[in-house]
């Protein structure tokens, strides 16, 4: 209270009708107070991701030459962006190895969150613990981890072979969007749990019991209470897997070997070995606003589904 | 506790145990090879050794990475937190025209692929001329943490009483020392929460840390470029079979702290 009255006396000279005097200084004083605090966070959002962000849309119409970059306006990049045959390929199979990693991802975890929100009694917090707990070792070991299973060599041969359903290891179960596919399932597995965990853990339980007073059968109750309300959560994990994952490039490069290449190694390649930045910008941007325009379209299709099923 | 009290649900039980398997066994692959007596990580088992975990306690250049990855967490772990706070209490104190979109904005990383927000910062970085260093792979990680921070703060500074800081301010204490005195105790484990999940997600970061580095590597920079090597393979898993072992023996820790209520509020409610 101190505060604003030091800023009410700097104010109170200016000529103004007093009730916008009062309002005027209220809003401003709190407002102000607010950005004046969030000040030091957006500013570091600014100098870290919007001046990084609109130098990258820059680069992108921009030239490389050699090892300075031509600054005349273009639209070249673009064009070899998007023409270009495997720049397309590669951005469609990196949606759709995303894609069904994230929704095999989310059905797997599903019943598992179910089950800490709704079944383990007394105890959640140790299963969130024991869930989590894996996923605290390096990303890439784990991702190796299935090359071990995966590999010609492998857990998964030998467990075979020791079987003796087969005779000679099988060499088809690696380096392909099926490996990658399984090796992000695994790698996002806790992005998955934890959101949905959340929006379980919040449904209000007389709820379930009111469905069930009024005659619903446990199926019925599941489809008409439990899902609709879980769905914020289910949207979150979608969005925290699917984003990423189709940005991730060593992933594909430890397990997919050539037909599991995804758009993130070309743009890393464009900004490293190839050094043509402006290439790699566009690369970028086409990457994100693609991967923007689907997550719009899954967010409204998901809302419609829901007020339709509601 | 008013969960509807059903019976044991037997399938989903067993769904949960195979759920674990699946979430294991990979990793726990790891310990198991870094004893394994032989160069190539394959099956079958050759003898007991522990002469990976000998040449990981002689390795200078996995010493260097995972010192420079404790630096470099350590570093955006606190300023992610501090920003968090900043943002936290801002957000949740003060009424602010247009505090959705500034939200949304701080928010805004968590929705661009890491390699998106990677490659501009390196364009940044290269262009203002500061080089690529252990500095640019902090700037990068404290990008990707404030969001998180951000996140975990503010629902600890919705979660308590605000009179609490009237009260303090009307008994006349300046808005530092009711910070100090009154805000900072009760969102403390809101912080430590903030600084933990920051920690472990810059100490573990590959995308943001493969563009930003320079000379110096970080820990997965520095696993990423022995994995290309078969012959230094099994002293990584060893190191790997070390950071689980060690981080399973510090949350069964702090666990077993939660459990004897010394740690942690009466937020979690019904465990």
């Amino acid at each position: 209270m101190s505060v604003e009255a030091g800023t009410a006396g700097a104010v109170i000279s200016r000529p103004e009708g007093l009730r916008e005097r009062i309002t005027g200084l209220f809003m401003r004083s709190e407002a102000l107070r607010g950005y004046g605090l969030i000040s030091p966070t957006l500013i570091v959002m600014v100098v870290t991701m919007g001046m990084p962000i609109g130098l990258c849309i820059a680069y992108s119409f921009w030239t490389q030459d050699y090892l300075t970059i031509d600054r005349t306006f273009t639209l070249a990049n673009y064009q070899e962006a998007v023409t270009h045959p495997l720049y397309r390929t590669l951005l469609l199979r990196s949606l759709m190895i995303s894609g069904v990693t994230t929704v095999i991802t989310v059905l797997l975890a599903y019943p598992m969150a179910y089950f800490v929100a709704f079944h383990a009694h007394g105890n959640k917090m140790t299963w969130i613990v024991v869930l989590t707990l894996p996923f605290l070792t390096s990303y890439l070991l784990r991702v190796f981890s299935w090359k071990i299973i995966l590999g010609y060599e492998g857990v998964f041969n030998a467990g075979l072979i020791s079987l003796g359903v087969i005779q000679e290891p099988l060499a088809f179960l690696l380096y392909n969007p099926t490996s990658v596919i399984i090796t992000l399932t695994y790698a996002w597995a806790p992005f998955a749990i934890l959101p949905i965990f959340v929006s379980l853990e919040k449904i209000d339980r007389s709820l379930l019991e009111a469905a069930t007073d009024l005659g619903d059968g446990p199926f019925t109750r599941f489809l008409r209470i439990t899902l609709p309300l879980s769905l914020p959560g289910v949207i979150a994990a979608t969005l925290m897997i699917f984003i990423p994952t189709v940005g991730d490039f060593i992933t594909p490069e430890l397990v997919g070997g050539r037909d599991g290449k995804m758009i993130a190694k070309v743009i890393q390649v464009q900004f490293g070995r190839a050094n043509n930045y402006p290439l790699g910008a566009s690369l970028s941007l086409i990457t994100m606003i693609t991967i923007t325009f689907v997550s719009v379209i899954y967010i409204v299709m998901t809302r419609w589904v829901t007020k339709r099923i509601a | 506790m008013t969960s509807s009290g059903q019976k044991k649900n037997w399938p989903l039980l067993a769904y949960a145990c195979l759920y674990l398997a699946f979430i294991y066994i990979p990793v726990l692959l790891l310990p198991i090879f870094s004893v394994n007596d032989s160069l190539y990580i394959a099956f079958p088992l050759k003898g007991f050794t522990l002469k990976w975990y000998e040449s990981m306690l002689t390795n200078d250049s996995m010493h260097r990475a995972l010192w420079n990855s404790i630096k470099v967490a350590l570093a955006a772990a606190t300023i992610s937190t501090v920003l968090g706070i900043f943002a936290a209490k801002a957000v949740t104190r003060y009424r602010m025209p247009g505090q959705k979109s500034v939200v949304s904005v701080i928010m805004l990383p968590l929705v661009i692929p890491e390699i998106i927000l990677g490659t501009s910062l390196l364009i940044l970085v290269n262009q203002i001329g500061i080089g690529l260093s252990l500095f640019s792979v902090v700037l990068g990680h404290v990008l990707i943490n404030v969001p998180f921070a951000m996140a975990v703060l503010i629902s600890r500074f919705e979660g308590f009483d605000q009179a609490l800081e009237e009260a303090s301010s009307d008994l006349g204490e300046g808005a530092w020392s009711t910070f100090r005195r009154v805000t900072l105790p009760l969102v403390l484990p809101g912080v430590v929460s903030s600084f933990l999940l920051c920690f472990t997600i810059s100490f573990d970061e590959f995308i943001m840390a493969f563009f930003l580095t320079g000379n110096e590597q970080t820990l997965p920079i520095f696993i990423y470029s022995q994995l290309r090597f078969a012959n230094r393979l099994p002293g990584v898993v060893a190191m790997g079979a070390a950071i689980i072992m060690v981080s399973i023996v510090v949350v069964a820790f702090a666990e077993w702290l939660r459990r004897r209520g010394s740690y942690g509020m009466a937020e979690d409610t019904g465990l």
